[in-house]
């Protein structure tokens, strides 16, 4: 039996949250996010090509029948940005949900906490299911849900640098203490850390670049898809705890006897 | 013929006297685009875009979903 991940008026079966950002082609991307079984897909908001020769855009790739669209406020410092940012994505998308995303500087891409707080309060007094991007701090974590938000997202690591999950004991005390979904995001390079965050007890993965820069983003996607289900799965299973010295796997009775030492 | 001069993502744009929102968006050729478009930092509701009607001035921004994480 798999239960489904629910949050505000969302139900998903994947727990893979795939960006859409960074692959060469809209071709590719279509054959990533069916491997990885996701159920929603990330975007930004960006200004309308106005030089003429802009045809398709995104959503002539994404099945919304398929997938659920979830925008971002990727882009912005300020919580201003952010509230503006998610304004227009509902208009352009008439949904209320959002990954806020208020960023502190350009070089590290890490979230501000005082900012994301801010526009989450805001956003979440507007009616907006806000999921809000964060750093990996447990109480930044708590206060992010006391503004409202319906989903924690704490980064593993800096966007796109694929080093994975840095603290996992952040991770674990952030998920002990929720009492709203936690999804990890942002940092995943390989299976093995989606895997990770998902026996660590987290509701849902969000990753982007781990797949879309892969070699063979198509066979990634893949993995990531595994590994979550795997990690999941472990997660569940109740793992053994971790213990200084050997237990024998094989009987210790009945052993032949020992040569003479 | 009158004019009305506005600017569309800070570039600038001429439209007749008493253009709406949705005749900007057709000079554009956006006009089945999905898009969201602001008026001096308010949002403009697509119910509204075929009655409001722009000002000198104004300053529009349109957006639109782009690949993102």
């Amino acid at each position: 039996m798999t239960e489904k991940l629910k949050f505000g008026p969302y139900e998903f079966t994947s727990r893979l949250f795939v960006g859409t950002g960074k692959y060469t082609t809209n071709e590719l991307m279509v054959e990533a996010l069916a491997a990885s079984g996701t159920e929603a897909v990330t975007v930004a908001v960006r200004r309308v090509d106005l030089s003429g020769k802009s045809g398709k855009t995104i959503l002539d790739f994404i099945d919304r029948r398929k997938y659920t669209i979830l925008p971002n406020t990727a882009g912005c410092f300020t919580a201003e940005d952010a509230v503006r940012v998610a304004r227009l994505s509902r208009e352009v998308l008439s949904t209320d949900w959002v990954k806020l995303e208020v960023l502190g500087d350009q070089q590290t891409l890490l979230p501000d906490p005082v900012g994301t707080l801010s526009a989450c309060e805001q956003l979440a007094k507007e009616g907006f299911c806000v999921l809000a991007y964060t750093s990996d701090d447990p109480i930044v974590a708590k206060r992010l849900e006391a503004a409202g938000a319906k989903a924690v997202m704490p980064a593993g690591s800096p966007i796109g640098s694929g080093q994975g999950i840095l603290n996992p004991t952040n991770i674990r005390i952030i998920l002990e203490r929720a009492a709203v979904p936690i999804i990890v995001d942002a940092g995943v390079g390989t299976a093995s850390d989606v895997a990770l965050a998902f026996e660590l007890g987290a509701e849902g993965v969000l990753l982007n670049t781990g797949i879309a820069l892969a070699k063979d983003p198509v066979r990634m996607a893949r993995a990531m898809k595994a590994a979550a289900e795997a990690g999941r799965d472990a997660f569940l299973s109740g793992r053994i705890p971790r213990k200084l010295y050997a237990s024998a796997s094989s009987p210790l009775e009945g052993v032949i006897a020992p040569a003479k030492q | 013929m009158p004019a009305v001069f506005v600017t569309v993502n800070d570039r600038p744009l001429e439209l007749a006297d008493g253009a709406t929102v949705a005749d900007m968006l057709g000079a554009l050729g956006l006009a089945k685009a999905v898009v969201a478009v602001e008026r001096n930092r308010e949002i403009v509701p697509r119910a509204r875009h075929a009655s409001e009607r722009l000002a000198e001035g104004d300053r529009l921004e349109v957006v639109t979903l782009v690949g993102g994480g």
